[in-house]
């Protein structure tokens, strides 16, 4: 009985094995993450069968271990052809010369004028283009709709002041033990698409130093602090929000900042009575006026082909083709995952839905983090300061210029880099 | 009692024999213990990271600057100092703990002996990350157990994970209360070796249940509360697993051990020169540390 499993692990290893030299089908190699690694599955067979020359191995990784296992196959010399990546990954990966970069191949498919702005750019780094989007995230609100129309406060906001005024009524109403809003303190997303949306460029312009002093994130950073100091938000960390639905079913807190898996998530986990009780609504720009919505992050998952590819024209159709835009409909009625091209969405029909509708207006107006590979390293940072000050009693000044020198000492190696490479290029 | 020279040292041929029967072991350590240390050791004076991964030219010699920044970082020392404070606070509690425990189960009075032991044991073989699922409700400020029973004795909700100070105590609670079960049975075989005939002769003398636990108990059990100690310094000084699923270290880098900001460091920054050096300053640090509480034991028995 034992020796079964075994015995049946060698017969499909051999198999395996001779399925290379009786099959004149190029294979290639895709690794998928999490649930899209499942879902991707489903759209092999139409893609095999258009085009029977080409054989896809996907392989399913969960997210945890994704970013680990990419790096060893890197240094192991055995990435696979194709993966599907952490748009904010692109930097550290381009850094490590590890992707194909796509300008020409994107540019006679003519993907780009289709795929959201912001979303598109976090694939650009250095110039060029080094991933193909592939499912769009981005943070916006999800609030209690009754509870909002009862404040009487305006709504959607146009302002952080007007935004402001109606998590004040919201408050006033609610007492001590509810709050308007819950931000997690620990994240750093909600201070960065603030900072984001005051026009803060986080680091200067090649990404060489910090730049948090600048008075664009201070204010950024003195209006997030302030929700919490006013009594707007409750000073809770992620690991202590019991049950996020739950506690917004009972009305501890009226709205929270969150991304499109919780369309899927807020539909299945409160229960049918209060399915009508909530919505969603872009975020607002800082000062009246402004472009609206104001600007969220732009992230997602992008799809890339490895340089060491041994088919790149094959892995190519394959790429090319999860991105059209049938595929990337098919793709969200499988997964939730919203579609990075305009066209898909109408094809799904997806904006039909007035809860993801509001995803498509913020969309439009998205913009990704700095691109350098310790930027994740920073954004960790980030958020600490926000804490120091909350819970530390550091003055937001000193928070902040202890957090420009920190993220000095973290970018010393990409300058060193950087002035490296152009002495090395002066000198040819 | 000192053997004589002569004997020990054997024949030349003896020798070669002795020589070649350890060396497979000899191997063994030098290729999976003295080797890996080495390269540690290279590692930690160089700034190898991703730029390094990606391209060996970007790999600096930077000597002692990651040893030297990490005793300049004040971080690093509120680390060690977290590390020092999870100590202090565990290895009495899991000691004292223990004790209790064994002295409890051992007790003739007792029922149920085995199905205790098997109650105090328990902790250390379930899964942390599933217990800490269950912590984290029972140290929730809102819906927790804790907070709930201090209410009934009107005390004050305590924000168990979320104040800086509170959350080391938290992970001490639970690192003891997850290890001390080993400790207590260790405690159960020392107590079962002190001969019945010294607390009979004790009761003769009229010795009482504390003099008996003073005069005999504890200095016969010396030997076994060192060993005790020891592994629980050694274990709490590598706390890792503890701050990792219950805080992620934080609320700022309140509950970070030495260990906890080695790995984050390393693999989760992938700095891994100036992470071997963290496990470089650790090791030294726990070797000091043993060779101190061994010096004592030394001490107290000359």
């Amino acid at each position: 009985m034992r020796l079964r499993p075994l015995l049946a692990l060698l017969l499909l290893t051999a198999a395996g094995c001779g399925r290379g030299d009786a099959d004149a089908r190029t294979t290639i190699r895709f690794w998928g993450f999490g649930r899209e690694g499942e879902v991707v599955r489903e759209l092999v067979p139409a893609f095999e069968a258009r085009h029977p020359e080409i054989r896809v191995e996907v392989q399913q990784i969960p997210w945890t271990a994704a970013h680990e296992k990419l790096l060893t196959a890197f240094v192991g010399n055995a990435t696979p052809d194709a993966a599907q990546l952490g748009n904010s990954w692109v930097p550290e990966f381009v850094s490590l010369n590890a992707l194909a970069p796509l300008d020409a191949r994107a540019a006679r498919s003519g993907v780009r004028g289709d795929v959201f702005p912001g979303i598109w750019d976090t694939n650009v780094v250095d110039g060029k283009t080094w991933g193909l989007p592939w499912y769009v995230d981005t943070r916006l609100l999800f609030y209690r709709a009754d509870l909002v129309a009862q404040s009487g406060g305006p709504w959607p906001p146009k302002s952080w002041a007007e935004w402001r005024e109606t998590m004040t009524r919201i408050k006033r109403r609610g007492g001590p033990n509810r709050f308007a809003i819950l931000l997690p303190i620990d994240e750093w997303t909600q201070p960065v698409i603030f900072g984001l949306q005051t026009g803060a460029g986080l680091l200067d312009k090649d990404g060489r130093r910090a730049a948090f002093r600048d008075p664009r994130f201070r204010k950024a950073m003195a209006f997030y602090l302030d929700l919490y100091t006013s009594g707007l938000a409750p000073a809770l960390d992620l690991q202590s929000v019991a049950n996020l639905y739950q506690q917004f079913g009972e009305g501890y807190f009226a709205m929270v900042i969150t991304g499109p898996w919780n369309l899927g998530e807020f539909k299945n986990r409160l229960p049918a009575d209060q399915q009508g009780l909530w919505a969603t609504a872009p975020l607002p720009p800082p000062e009246a006026g402004m472009p609206y919505p104001g600007i969220s992050i732009a992230g997602g998952s992008s799809l890339v082909l490895f340089r060491r590819s041994r088919s790149p024209e094959a892995t190519w159709k394959w790429l090319e083709y999860l991105s059209e835009p049938a595929q990337q409909a098919r793709f969200y009625q499988l997964s939730g995952d919203l579609p990075a091209r305009r066209s898909a969405w109408k094809l799904a029909g997806i904006a039909d839905d007035p809860k993801a509708a509001p995803f498509l207006q913020q969309l439009e107006q998205v913009a990704a983090t700095p691109k350098v590979p310790e930027w994740e390293r920073i954004a960790t940072r980030v958020a600490e300061s926000a804490e120091q000050v909350m819970r530390g009693g550091r003055s937001l000044d000193s928070a902040l210029a202890a957090l420009d020198a920190d993220v000095d000492r973290m970018l010393e190696k990409r300058r060193w880099m950087m002035d490296h490479r152009a002495g090395a290029e002066a000198k040819r | 009692m000192t053997p004589d020279p002569e004997e020990t040292r054997g024949s030349r041929a003896e020798r070669r024999a002795a020589w070649t029967l350890v060396s497979p072991a000899l191997g063994a350590i030098a290729i999976f213990f003295a080797l890996p240390l080495i390269a540690a050791l290279l590692l930690s004076l160089t700034d190898f990271d991703i730029y390094a991964l990606a391209d060996i030219h970007n790999l600096r010699v930077v000597g002692a600057a990651n040893y030297l920044r990490l005793l300049r970082d004040p971080l690093f020392w509120k680390v060690v100092r977290n590390t020092l404070v999870f100590v202090a606070l565990g290895v009495p509690l899991t000691l004292g703990a223990a004790l209790g425990g064994a002295l409890l189960v051992n007790s003739k009075l007792a029922r149920m002996r085995g199905f205790f032991r098997t109650v105090f044991y328990a902790p250390v073989v379930t899964t942390l990350v599933a217990v800490a699922v269950v912590f984290r409700y029972l140290y929730h400020p809102r819906y927790g157990l804790i907070n709930h029973l201090l209410g009934l004795f009107g005390l004050p909700p305590v924000d168990w994970l979320g104040d800086p100070a509170w959350a080391t105590v938290a992970i001490t609670l639970l690192a003891v209360w997850r290890s001390f079960g080993y400790a207590l049975i260790i405690y159960v075989v020392g107590l079962q070796a002190i001969p019945e005939s010294l607390y009979e002769a004790a009761q003769l003398d009229g010795a009482g249940v504390w003099r008996q636990l003073r005069d005999i108990t504890l200095p016969l059990l010396l030997p076994t509360t060192f060993f005790v100690a020891v592994i629980t310094t050694v274990g709490l000084f590598q706390i890792f697993a503890e701050p990792y699923v219950m805080t992620r270290g934080g609320p700022l880098y309140a509950t970070t051990s030495i260990t906890l900001l080695m790995y984050e460091q390393g693999f989760r920054w992938w700095n891994l020169g100036p992470a071997a050096a963290i496990a470089f300053v650790l090791f030294l640090l726990i070797i000091a540390v043993t060779g101190l509480q061994a010096a004592l034991r030394r001490w107290r028995r000359t």
